[in-house]
């Protein structure tokens, strides 16, 4: 679907028309992410987010194949040959710290993309399939994400394994057969290590059709925009190309800036020490926390401390799938009749002072010691989170008054809708 | 986006950038600058890409095989490896040497005389490849019992490739004779080979 003055792709010589009668491949893409596609005017930086997460996925599952000609997933040479990637192979180096520095930078990528929605309130009708959809993606780029790094087969790698795979001990009555079963063994060993790899090279794939699925179903209702008032005609629009090819492709080059700085001049800055450190079964680091994508559920994980009718390791193990999984209900938790938080004082102090502190919160303890104050601060934070999303969004999007909206997008960007049509010699209308 | 240009349509002209004194417009300027960046950094993505597939330090590190003959005798063979191929090092014969250069060099697929198969001072020593030239299977006739096929030198088993005693070609689809590596003696009786 597309709005009606979408420009219509036409071939222009014998090649392209063959091609457009057979498999209308350029059509497609022209309607997707070149002139055929209408996009609101006013989209800010905000919205690049989307295509650099396309880009970096598409950059780990590159990097990923040429690391994978040259790991081998074996217990007994597999921390060798990532040396031996590090070392022997020409440019292995880069391909190895671009992939793990790309992981991180994915991942913030995807949370700003994530809060981005948020704070839009993106997931509401009519694109709660599309946030429907990235949240799935979150949860694959999740197990893709921790599969990898066991690859290594460093003290964090094995650990990790350890740790998470112990979560599903938790579930009651099949978890330890369960965990078992996961691992292929008692502990993290041959079999588990290469069934990471197996999946670790699925999964990616397994994101890139989820990917087109959210683009198919972003491409339904249009991408949304700063103001959340929906497209009313052509003038709140503008082809994605060229204005949001070259758009993204600024930001895309910004964020490479960034993003290589890390590779070349801080490579392991995000990483942990002890993953150079081969994996012995018979010895923990002593403080073993995952990557620093997954703080903030590894600290919600760690603040249930007691029994509370189930066993406390099983509240952690469910607070922290749930804190994902919460996300799956924003659509209708959110009753608000207004999506961006421009326009919604209330929602918007709580996302500020509220959600965006108590993530921040969680980001720092997920990575903190095991002990006080850092268990007490983890059990409030983590209240706040959950109070957050069940409580308080309901009831201050039933109750607040939003702030009166643009009658459009044009009107919004140029203050009237008669001076887009007519130009800045328009009469002003008064207001 | 606030693009104030005044048309009527709603999206501005694509084309419509500021013509500078020198006659070139701006909005040209910065696609053709933003294009070639593009290209250029392109391509420096894909020489890593490209390069990382070529042998690694390690492969190349294997890259010399030395070896002691002084226990080879004539009319024996020895298989040896380097970078994982194997090397076939016979002491001729003085009837295998007679039978080699008795050939007509000019009506072979690939000609070579013995002398230039072997290094100088050691006619005797024949060191190739035991590779076969045609699709790379390992010749047989390095070994004891094995077939030498119809000119007594090497016999590939899987097309039916002929070597003589000089390991030329003499019959089957090989193109070239067996390969002779870069080698060197470095005393009488030691070979360096790579």
């Amino acid at each position: 679907m597309s709005f009606p003055w979408a420009k219509e792709y036409t071939p222009q010589n014998g090649l392209t028309k063959f091609f457009d009668e057979k498999l209308p491949l350029p059509r497609f893409v022209y309607n997707a992410v070149g002139a055929g596609y209408p996009v609101p005017r006013n989209l800010s930086y905000f919205w690049n987010f989307g295509v650099l997460a396309g880009f970096f996925l598409v950059l780990q599952i590159v990097t990923g194949v040429v690391l994978a000609m040259h790991y081998a997933s074996n217990t007994q040479v597999a921390f060798a040959s990532v040396e031996h990637i590090m070392r022997d192979v020409n440019w292995g180096w880069l391909m190895r710290y671009t992939h793990a520095n790309g992981a991180s930078f994915f991942f913030v990528v995807i949370y700003i993309h994530i809060f981005r929605g948020l704070f839009y309130a993106s997931y509401k009708p009519p694109r709660e399939m599309i946030w429907l959809i990235g949240v799935v993606i979150f949860l694959l780029m999740m197990a893709t994400a921790f599969m990898g790094y066991v690859l290594p087969w460093g003290q964090m790698s094995f650990w990790g394994a350890q740790v998470i795979t112990g979560l599903f001990e938790a579930i009651p009555l099949v978890g330890p057969p369960l965990k078992t079963w996961l691992l292929g063994g008692f502990a993290p060993d041959n079999a588990a290590l290469n069934r990471f790899f197996s999946l670790h090279f699925l999964l990616p794939f397994v994101i890139a059709g989820a990917v087109i699925l959210h683009i198919w179903a972003l491409h339904i209702p249009g991408s949304s925009n700063p103001t959340g008032v929906e497209v009313k005609g052509e003038s709140d629009t503008l082809p994605f190309h060229p204005y949001y090819t070259a758009k993204d492709g600024f930001g895309l080059g910004i964020a490479l800036l960034v993003f290589m700085t890390f590779v070349f001049f801080l490579p392991n800055t995000l990483g942990h020490p002890d993953n150079y450190i081969e994996a012995n079964p018979l010895s923990t680091p002593a403080l073993i926390v995952p990557e620093w994508y997954f703080y903030p559920f590894y600290a919600i994980l760690r603040a249930f401390t007691f029994d509370f009718i189930l066993p406390a390791k099983l509240w952690g193990v469910l607070a922290m799938f749930s804190a994902i999984l919460v996300w799956f209900f924003l659509p209708w938790l959110d009753k608000g009749p207004v999506r961006s938080g421009h326009y919604r004082p209330l929602f918007r102090k709580f996302f500020w002072f509220g959600l965006i502190p108590t993530m921040a919160m969680l980001f720092y303890l997920g990575g903190a010691p095991a002990h006080e104050p850092y268990v007490m601060l983890s059990q409030i934070f983590t209240a706040y989170y959950f109070l957050h999303f069940l409580v308080i969004l309901p009831i201050i999007s039933s109750i607040e008054r939003p702030d009166p909206l643009p009658y459009s997008i044009t009107e919004a960007v140029l203050g009237s809708d008669k001076k887009a049509v007519l130009g800045e010699n328009a009469e002003p209308v008064a207001t | 986006m606030a693009s104030t240009t005044g048309n009527a349509d709603a999206t501005p002209d694509v084309n419509d950038g500021v013509e500078g004194e020198d006659g070139v417009r701006r909005r040209d300027f910065i696609n053709i600058a933003a294009v070639s960046a593009a290209g250029v950094g392109g391509l420096a993505v894909l020489l890593p890409l490209v390069s990382q597939m070529a042998p690694s330090a390690d492969v190349l590190a294997e890259s010399t095989t030395e070896l002691d003959i002084s226990a080879l005798d004539v009319g024996q063979s020895i298989k040896a490896v380097f970078r994982k191929q194997p090397i076939f090092v016979r002491r001729l014969t003085p009837a295998e040497i007679e039978a080699a250069n008795a050939v007509d060099v000019s009506a072979l697929r690939d000609p070579a005389t013995l002398d230039e198969i072997t290094k100088p001072g050691h006619g005797d020593v024949l060191v190739v490849m035991g590779v076969c030239t045609h699709l790379g299977c390992v010749p047989l006739g390095a070994q004891e019992g094995e077939n030498k096929g119809e000119f007594g030198g090497y016999f590939c088993p899987c097309h039916g490739s002929h070597y003589d005693t000089a390991a030329r070609i003499r019959k089957g689809p090989a193109p070239t004779n067996l390969a002779v590596p870069d080698y060197e003696f470095t005393s009488d009786t030691t070979i360096v080979i790579g």
